[in-house]
């Protein structure tokens, strides 16, 4: 479970030591999805940059959306300067003038990054995924396709997924013989969302549904369910610091960028600037692999990388196999019709 | 006293004086007291009142169309509405978008749009990078070359209603309902209904957690109001404490005793008295079980106060006039407890109407109370229209039960010990 207290009395006692030692160094006030990924980008990122030039950094969770920071900029009251963004988010959000744009020139040589790893207002901090995991102690066969979690004769117990139209619609219609190649052409036929939803329907009665993505490895151990939809990073943090015998299962992933961005009010913008350029250096850029499995957007940070951490990238070549890019923009489209749809088949 | 004033023969004058100065008494006295009153009045107004009125008069705001594209918007709300406007309303148009995307408002009216129709959203976008260049000779055939939506009927009807403020759009859409393009308001189909049905599940989950409060609590009540002082006290303990637990920390408690590994499952299984583990969470019965328990001590203090204040004469009477305990204490006793019942009954169900994190983590799928749809409207869909039109029904909702409760109970019977 998240613990938004602690965060806050943590990013207090930062803001009130920062304002007992010095007044010159500023004070980023930074949000980001918290748990494992806040923990690793401290280590990898805000450490380095508070000792490379005395700003210190004064961190919140959230759990992604634009209400927050559209209520902010309408009270013109932005007391954020630095936000980690999923990319349907960072597109609105840019498209809404939340964001500030970002000078593409500050970040130096950019040839080789990811294309659509830098956008007009956020540039890229990582690749990360949505994966299924199932515990290796509990199930005598290993799943290996997302045919498999929609398999109850192979594999009876509960499923864990997202409350969320998003990913879950891919993987039913993968599994239901779409090629991931053309998993997006399908579903934005009206014909496509049937045929995802009527896949859904065979394990709708073995779905428990969370929320909050600390959840899913949660589910996962105390036996809720018996396969969970989850993030890539989250999975094996829990394998790796827990100890838990987790195993993520690569095909059909959804993988996505996550963003930084600076809202378009914030009071330490340069700064913050500043900072996106000093981690999306390749050093930088690798450094954060080291603390949890999520890899970097540009391809001259790999030689940074561990080798063996690779095999649990989300780009590693063994499990990119067929993966898909989730579809920012068809979902920016789609997303108020399918989510009815969600909703009303959830309660049917 | 006016009646001691009336009663001194002389005193006709004497007695408008004296009405005068007890009023002008009155009146300071009141003054005062509003006075006093003052600094809470404005941090409620300020804090509570406003921003709640705000969010309310969301549900009929329109304004994203006519703030982003003024000319536009005055355009269509001068249109007929039929079938596809002219060149001038053309060219206007492409001349609002250029403007919208360089004021950095194409993004909000673009979202405003996309709740109308899937996909308005990139159609906008789209219209947009293209009539950056040079002015085409006419706008209407350029743009419907751009594409071909700018040709339907359907397009222009969905731009003039989203230009048109205030709108009862939002507020019908919280009751599953829409305008149809004949003007007509009509349900919407089966696959799109969700609100309607997620009132009545509101309300039915608030009232069956009532019922339980209500069935559970009554006996706790009368025990607490019998016993001796010190025992009394010290049982007082058990329902205070939860009270004043965190309603994060007791939801969490549950969730973490009713999974299918915890402690209630494995002390049933260790037993054998099941094989294969109950489905305690997730379901109906997590979300009554953890409302019951977190609303009960408000149902068990509302019903204890009034029981403490019933006289044991009337029982001793009944009983020594030869009715049996038990008639004595349905004829007797219980009608005497009723105010405290109907106040904790309300209380309960009002509170149980907003409910939302404890069916969020102890609920499933077939289990969202309206809170949680608001919420995801507010967060992630970012529909604040939509948001402000369902909070507007649950106020009104609440305020019509307030209304019917105040007539049958009254209010004012309505406290804590």
């Amino acid at each position: 479970m998240r613990t938004p207290i602690k965060t806050h009395c943590a990013a207090f006692a930062v803001l009130a030591f920062a304002a007992v030692t010095s007044h010159a160094a500023e004070t980023l006030s930074v949000v980001t999805f918290g748990g494992a990924f806040e923990a690793a980008a401290k280590k990898a990122w805000f450490d380095p940059f508070t000792q490379a030039t005395g700003a210190t950094f004064a961190t919140e969770s959230y759990d992604g959306g634009l209400a927050k920071l559209s209520a902010m900029e309408q009270a013109k009251n932005t007391t954020w300067d630095l936000i980690d963004l999923e990319t349907n988010d960072a597109i609105t959000a840019c498209d809404e003038g939340l964001l500030k744009k970002f000078d593409k020139k500050t970040l130096g040589k950019t040839s080789d990054f990811i294309p659509g790893s830098i956008s007009e207002c956020a540039v890229a901090s990582m690749v990360w995924s949505t994966i299924y995991a199932y515990d290796a102690s509990k199930l005598k066969v290993a799943p290996s396709t997302v045919n498999d979690f929609f398999d109850l004769q192979k594999f009876p117990g509960k499923r864990g997924l997202r409350k969320s139209p998003k990913v879950t619609m891919e993987w039913a219609l993968i599994a239901d013989g779409v090629d991931p190649k053309d998993v997006y052409k399908v579903l934005a036929t009206p014909a496509g969302v049937d045929r995802a939803f009527r896949k859904l329907d065979t394990i709708k009665k073995n779905i428990v549904w969370w929320e909050s993505g600390a959840q899913a490895p949660q589910l996962l151990a105390d036996g809720a369910v018996v396969m969970v939809q989850a993030y890539n990073g989250r999975i094996d943090d829990a394998a790796k610091k827990d100890k838990k015998p987790f195993k993520a299962v690569w095909d059909a992933q959804v993988y996505d960028f996550e963003w930084w961005a600076v809202p378009a009010g914030a009071k330490h913008a340069d700064t913050a600037a500043k900072f996106i350029v000093s981690a999306s250096q390749p050093k930088a850029s690798a450094d954060l692999s080291k603390y949890i499995a999520y890899a970097p957007p540009r391809k001259d940070a790999i030689p940074f990388v561990d080798k063996q951490r690779l095999a649990d990238m989300p780009t590693a070549p063994e499990n990119f196999k067929r993966a898909v890019q989730i579809n920012a923009n068809f979902w920016a489209d789609n997303a108020d019709a399918i989510n009815k749809r969600f909703q009303v088949w959830l309660t049917q | 006293m006016p009646a001691s004033i009336h009663a001194t023969p002389p005193g006709a004058q004497a007695s408008d004086e004296g009405l005068a100065s007890y009023r002008s008494v009155q009146r300071r006295a009141s003054m005062r007291a509003l006075l006093l009153a003052l600094p809470l009045i404005v941090f409620l107004l300020s804090t509570f009142i406003a921003p709640i009125a705000l969010l309310l008069a969301r549900s009929v705001q329109n304004q994203e169309v006519a703030d982003g594209m003024p000319q536009l918007a005055r355009a269509l709300n001068a249109w007929d509405g039929n079938g596809i406007p002219g060149e001038t309303t053309f060219a206007q148009l492409a001349a609002g978008l250029r403007q919208a995307r360089e004021s950095g408002q194409l993004g909000t009216i673009a979202r405003r749009l996309n709740f109308a129709q899937p996909e308005f959203r990139s159609l906008l976008m789209r219209t947009a990078r293209a009539v950056n260049d040079d002015a085409p000779p006419a706008w209407k055939p350029a743009l419907i070359e751009i594409d071909e939506r700018w040709g339907t009927p359907e397009t222009w009807r969905l731009l003039k209603r989203a230009a048109t403020s205030p709108t009862p759009d939002y507020l019908l859409a919280g009751l599953d309902a829409q305008v149809t393009p004949q003007g007509a308001i009509a349900s919407l189909p089966e696959n799109a209904s969700v609100y309607r049905a997620a009132f009545v599940r509101t309300i039915s989950i608030s009232a069956t957690v009532t019922l339980l409060c209500l069935v559970l609590g009554y006996p706790v009540a009368w025990l607490l109001a019998n016993l001796p002082d010190k025992q009394s006290n010290r049982l007082m303990l058990f329902v205070i404490v939860p009270f004043w637990t965190s309603l994060l920390v007791r939801t969490t408690a549950w969730y973490v005793l009713l999974q299918p590994g915890g402690v209630i499952n494995s002390l049933l299984s260790s037993l054998g008295l099941t094989t294969h583990p109950v489905a305690l969470i997730f379901n109906r019965t997590g979300v009554l079980i953890g409302m019951t328990h977190v609303l009960l001590p408000y149902m068990i203090l509302a019903i204890y106060s009034v029981m403490k204040s019933v006289p044991p004469v009337y029982m001793r009477a009944a009983k020594s006039l030869g009715a049996h305990p038990f008639t004595a204490f349905v004829r007797v006793y219980m009608p005497q407890t009723f105010p405290g019942v109907g106040a904790g009954c309300f209380l309960v169900f009002v509170l149980a109407l907003g409910y939302y994190i404890t069916p969020s983590l102890l609920g499933g799928a077939g289990d969202e109370m309206i809170s949680q749809l608001i919420a995801m409207q507010t967060n992630t869909q970012l529909n604040w229209g939509l948001a402000g039109a369902l909070s507007a029904y649950l106020v009104i909702f609440t305020a019509v039960f307030y209304f019917i409760f105040n007539r049958v109970v009254g209010i004012d019977r309505l406290r804590f010990g």
